[in-house]
């Protein structure tokens, strides 16, 4: 997968090193290194391939190509793609984990409304 | 219900036609006794929640099948974590060893017994010598009172070049297996490897392995392994 193509999004290019806490009301696109925080309320983030991500992370979706260190809590779902290396918990209500993704940490799937959380691959 | 004879057809099937199409690992089918009484806890547990540990590589479909049970499912795959370079050290006889301080500072830390299940699968076998008893000890520590370990021993027909396996849960006592390979350090990702068997335990061996344990229970099974389940 690539960067999204359409819609506004913020891109962090492959060369860019953010350290701090990182907020928007936009989706983002990772394929740089971030250390610190990252919280996108309503709004999905992605790592690339080539992202390194060392924050807790907290977005309606989180989509992981690259490499993420830190704890992933999304509202709707996360999604592991096969190149995926996560270490730390996840609590979603779906989560999808493409064959190869390697994952180091918990799964909680939170169940909304009564309705069973599921985790497919 | 595959029978081993098919599954030994299948093999021989995969083997022959290796050059015919992408290289996707086969699942193979197994049946497991211990994992027959685990999966009874699973299913009776529905109002329960149960905390599973998987030390296998990270299994989508093992995920699936605890969290959608209500379980918690957490996931290290020690093996792969096991291959870190910067866990080399020299014995006192220069040989070179994993430090098996360093891999439980960064592996299996957890707060003090709250598994109710770990599945081992096949480690023991796998794992450098250094690392086996530290890390079952670290087991031990982690599991719950009356918590459940399962896990897997090549008997002595075992060659060294044994498949390494990686297994999936069904909702009965069948397992899903898949061949296990890793890029070694260094090695570019395409180069995959399965881990090689490091050793052949013996019921003596086994049981002193899990000698802090409340109780071990063995199944042998048809296909040169014998199973573990034992209870801290």
């Amino acid at each position: 997968m690539n960067a999204p193509q359409t819609g506004e999004f913020a891109h962090l290019g492959k060369s860019v090193v953010i350290k701090g806490e990182l907020s928007g009301s936009e989706d983002l696109y990772v394929d740089g290194n971030v250390e610190g925080s990252i919280e996108l309320r309503n709004h999905s983030l992605t790592v690339g391939p080539n992202g390194n991500v060392k924050a807790d992370v907290s977005a309606k979706a989180v989509i992981i190509q690259g490499k993420l260190d830190g704890s992933v809590n999304a509202s709707d779902r996360v999604e592991l793609r096969k190149s995926a290396v996560v270490t730390g918990d996840v609590t979603t209500q779906r989560i999808a984990i493409e064959e190869g993704a390697f994952l180091k940490g918990k799964v909680d799937i939170q169940k909304d409304g009564g309705k069973a959380g599921s985790a497919s691959s | 219900m595959t029978s081993v004879s098919d599954n030994v057809m299948r093999f021989f099937k995969s083997s022959s036609n290796q050059t015919a199409g992408p290289a996707v690992p086969q699942k193979l089918t197994r049946r497991s006794s211990g994992m027959g009484e685990i999966s009874r806890l699973l299913n009776s547990s529905s109002e329960n929640t149960l905390c599973v540990l998987d030390l296998g590589s990270t299994s989508p479909s093992n995920i699936r099948f605890f969290t959608g049970r209500g379980h918690k499912n957490y996931s290290e795959d020690l093996l792969r974590s096991a291959l870190d370079p910067t866990l080399r050290i020299q014995d006192s006889a220069g040989n070179s060893v994993l430090d098996s301080k360093k891999f439980l500072e960064e592996n299996l830390v957890y707060e003090n017994a709250q598994f109710d299940i770990v599945l081992c699968w096949n480690l023991p076998d796998y794992m450098e010598e250094s690392l086996v008893k530290p890390t079952i000890d670290r087991l031990w520590s982690v599991l719950k009172p009356g918590g459940l370990l399962l896990a897997f021993f090549h008997t002595r027909d075992a060659g060294p070049d044994s498949i390494c396996y990686r297994y999936h849960v069904t909702a009965t006592d069948m397992l899903e297996m898949q061949e296990v390979k890793f890029a070694p350090p260094g090695r570019p990702a395409s180069d995959k490897r399965s881990p090689r068997l490091q050793r052949v335990f013996n019921n003596r061996h086994i049981e002193n392995l899990f000698r802090d344990f409340a109780s071990i229970k063995f199944f042998l099974a048809r296909d040169a392994i014998r199973e573990v389940l034992v209870v801290r």
